[in-house]
């Protein structure tokens, strides 16, 4: 095959828009088999090329694929092209994976709506903005897949637009990730004046240079708050984990996020769980080589992360929604991410992004599963007791539910402990931080756990609350309105799609063992792939001279170098792996405690009121309106709209038609009427030339 | 021979009396005659100095006032009778609904 990278991202395109211009003729079941064969063709091509060039990719070769120049103006050139590196291989991998396993449970989840082939043509058009987005062999492109995705989000947050809160929502999303994206541009608009290039990597092939290359071959910028205000890398950095912020729902801008849950259930677990808002950890990621050499963005980036982290897990402990409690945890898991890569683990940010790809969006789905058997009630005091209704999905999220709480040998266990481990061992940051990180990352891991157990024990567990009448004393549920007939469980497409990601869930791990547990038996595969995409932190003095493509050979810490270790590298060595143990077995016993805490807790108190404090999400979203939102609108109203609006432009409008009525009043009065008066002003006018030309 | 200078005097004596006459008069007829002397004296200084200086130019541009002339005295008479019958006036000084 020529194009493989492309055939990847054309897929879902050629999908996309053969749904939006025909599909509205289709039945429900040749729009779905297209919906999902399209992603089918991408995730099968994108295995293929995996296999075909994983040890490649393993060595740091990368794949490039040229199609066209886009741009080329001046010394500013970009292309459109794509480029395959380990990095951009394991996203693209579960992208289309779970990404396919998703299409399929929508397909039952979203029967007999109205709108299907929109809701599929909008998922396929994501799917090709994602893919575009991480296989961008430039700023520029991906810049283009970053506002894709936006887009898509967009579209899908407000799919039921006859609703306000749908549209309000989408809204929201929409505008806070432009401040986002603003930070995002300005930092690739810095970059290229610095670095000369938008490119990621050198291309001896076309001959362009890449911006990373010449990261990597700057000195590091010192551990300074004015280092982010010089203009230099540190600034680069910044503005673009600006982006990050915005697109990844980070401090301060993560209030998109829980109202994004508007969407449809399918599109919450692809977009706003698994793929779209783990886009700003891959672009941290793949600027690696810019971060480490800026210390201060990288302790930014931690510090945001672990605040992140821990702030939404305490929101996520206080909510009825389930899916709502499902989004603050998503905002903490990728808080998580943060604190990984600001603390110089990129490896392990990306590991915890492809578990929680998984974990999360099976509980999603399981969400969706549970609310569409529940006929759309998504109020966690309304369920309770559902296990013997819905098995095949209480089975299944048992497994998300265990794995995301750090339950051992479950995926989400290995990379939430690489994290933690990594950041009590950062040596990038001064000292007292990556205690106070690890503490941070510790005490939102026990968070975790106990408000994942509150929602499966509110949903599987307990009384059966759906048809007592006292817990709805409003309006009746909307349940009522279709049957009466009890929880059901789902179709089984949607089960199908469950079960498969459940033993992703419980097995991905197993790719990323961290070296210190296993005693280096079990290969950190994950790792060890990872390693050529990624910049070493701290930079090494030795790389400086060393294209990137070469970090792999580049000497490493003594674990892998084949040197002959002194005797003190060894027992350094013994001390991490002793290290590495003992934070295992904590944070293992923190899952325990927290599953424990929760189930006593919840089990006998499902209905607990948290503090009002938490329930209203600290009161995030009304200091935003009475900050932001309220001077905005008031600023628009009495300065644009009643002084400028009305007096400077309406104005200069209607003073340019007085003008002219002013001019013709003085104007008429030559205008006499009488013929014998303009004979007079001919000849005397006639007179005057006649004696302008004589006198002359 | 009549001497060139008598032509021209006799031709600004008449358009003199053309142009007094448009100031003058008011009935339309009169005015449109006196417009016609003017023209006509026009054409005789045209005729006189062709003859001076034996260039043909004058007396075929004669032709061509001629021409205009007539076009413009049907245009003329068409529009002093349409206001003849809209006013039952043939004064100018009634026709001047276009003032202020």
């Amino acid at each position: 095959m020529k194009y493989p990278l492309a055939n990847i991202i054309l897929a879902p395109l050629i999908g996309a828009a053969v749904l939006g211009l025909f599909g509205k003729r289709m039945s429900e079941r040749v729009i779905g088999w297209i919906a999902c064969s399209t992603i089918a063709v991408s995730s099968i091509l994108a295995f293929y090329i995996f296999f075909q060039k994983a040890s490649a990719l393993e060595q740091g070769e990368k794949v490039y694929e040229y199609l066209f120049t886009w741009i080329n103006v001046g010394s500013f050139r970009a292309d459109a092209s794509l480029m395959l590196d380990s990095l951009s291989a394991i996203y693209i991998l579960f992208i289309t994976f779970v990404g396919f396993w998703i299409h399929v449970f929508a397909t039952g989840y979203m029967r007999g709506d109205k709108g299907y082939w929109r809701f599929f043509a909008y998922m396929n058009l994501f799917m090709f903005s994602m893919l575009t987005l991480v296989l961008a062999d430039n700023f520029l492109l991906m810049f283009v897949g970053w506002e894709g995705v936006g887009l898509c989000s967009y579209l899908l947050i407000g799919y039921y637009f006859q609703k306000d809160f749908a549209n309000d929502a989408a809204k929201k999303a929409f505008i806070v990730n432009r401040i986002g994206d603003f930070g995002f541009a300005l930092g690739v608009m810095l970059l290229f004046t610095k670095a000369g290039t938008i490119f990621f990597f050198n291309d001896p092939a076309r001959g362009v240079q890449g911006a990373f290359n010449w990261a990597m071959a700057q000195t590091a910028e010192g551990l300074a708050l004015s280092a982010v205000f010089a203009g230099g890398m540190t600034t680069i950095a910044v503005l673009l984990f600006v982006g990050a912020i915005g697109k990844s729902a980070q401090l301060p801008l993560f209030v998109w996020l829980p109202d994004a849950m508007a969407g449809p259930t399918p599109v919450s677990a692809l977009i706003h769980a698994a793929t779209m808002v783990t886009a700003g950890v891959y672009m941290v990621s793949r600027a690696s080589s810019i971060y480490v050499h800026a210390p201060t963005a990288m302790f930014i980036v931690a510090i945001v992360g672990a605040a992140t982290a821990i702030f939404a897990a305490t929101i996520g402990l206080a909510q009825w929604d389930i899916k709502k409690v499902l989004a603050y945890s998503t905002i903490s898991q990728l808080g998580y991410m943060f604190l990984a890569c600001g603390v110089g683990a990129f490896g392990a940010g990306i590991f915890h992004v492809f578990t929680h790809a998984f974990f999360k969006a099976l509980l999603f789905l399981g969400s969706g599963s549970v609310i569409i058997g529940m006929h759309h009630e998504q109020d966690m005091k309304r369920m309770g007791g559902l296990k013997k209704y819905m098995p095949a999905t209480f089975a299944t999220m048992l497994v998300g539910w265990l794995a995301i709480s750090g339950v051992p040998l479950l995926s989400g266990f290995f990379s939430k402990d690489e994290i933690l481990y990594r950041s009590f061992t950062a040596d990038v940051l001064p000292d007292p931080w990556p205690h106070v990180l690890w503490f941070i990352g510790a005490v939102t891991a026990l968070l975790t756990a106990i408000y994942m157990t509150r929602l499966m024990v509110l949903t599987f567990w307990g009384r059966e609350r759906f048809s007592s009448p006292e817990l709805a004393p409003e309006a009746p549920s909307v349940a009522s309105e279709h049957d009466h007939s009890g929880p059901r469980e789902s179709p089984l497409s949607m089960v199908t799609a469950l079960v498969v990601l459940a033993i992703g869930a419980a097995f991905a791990g197993y790719l990323g063992v961290a070296s210190g547990l296993s005693d280096a038996r079990i290969p950190n595969y994950f790792e060890e792939f990872l390693r050529p995409s990624l910049a070493p932190s701290p930079p090494e003095s030795v790389t400086h001279e060393l294209p990137l493509r070469d970090l792999a050979a580049s000497p490493r810490p003594a674990q892998t170098s084949s040197i002959p270790v002194s005797e003190e590298a060894r027992l350094d060595l013994l001390a991490d792996q002793r290290t590495e143990v003992a934070l295992t077995v904590v944070s293992s016993v923190i899952a325990f405690l927290g599953i424990g805490l929760g189930w006593v807790w919840f089990k006998r108190k499902p209905l607990w009121e948290p503090p009002r404090l938490l329930e209203e999400k600290y009161y995030v979203d009304e200091v935003y309106d009475a900050a932001v939102v309220q001077p905005i609108k008031q600023g628009s109203i009495n300065v644009l709209w009643r002084f400028i609006d009305v007096h400077v432009i309406d104005g200069a409008v209607n003073g340019a038609g007085h003008l002219a009525s002013l001019m013709g009043t003085g104007l008429r009065y030559l205008q006499s009427g009488l013929a014998r008066s303009y004979v007079a002003v001919l000849v005397f006018g006639a007179l005057l030339i006649i004696a302008y030309f004589v006198i002359r | 021979m009549v001497p060139l200078s008598w032509y021209l005097g006799l031709s600004a004596l008449l358009f003199t009396i053309g142009a007094v006459g448009v100031f003058i008069k008011r009935n339309a007829i009169t005015i449109f005659l006196c417009i016609e002397l003017m023209l006509n004296a026009v054409n005789l200084t045209f005729v006189s100095l062709s003859g001076f200086f034996g260039d043909v130019g004058g007396q075929l541009f004669v032709f061509i006032v001629m021409t205009v002339a007539a076009a413009e005295a049907a245009v003329g008479l068409a529009i002093i009778i349409s206001i003849f019958r809209n006013r039952e006036s043939l004064n100018v000084d009634d026709v001047d609904a276009l003032k202020l």
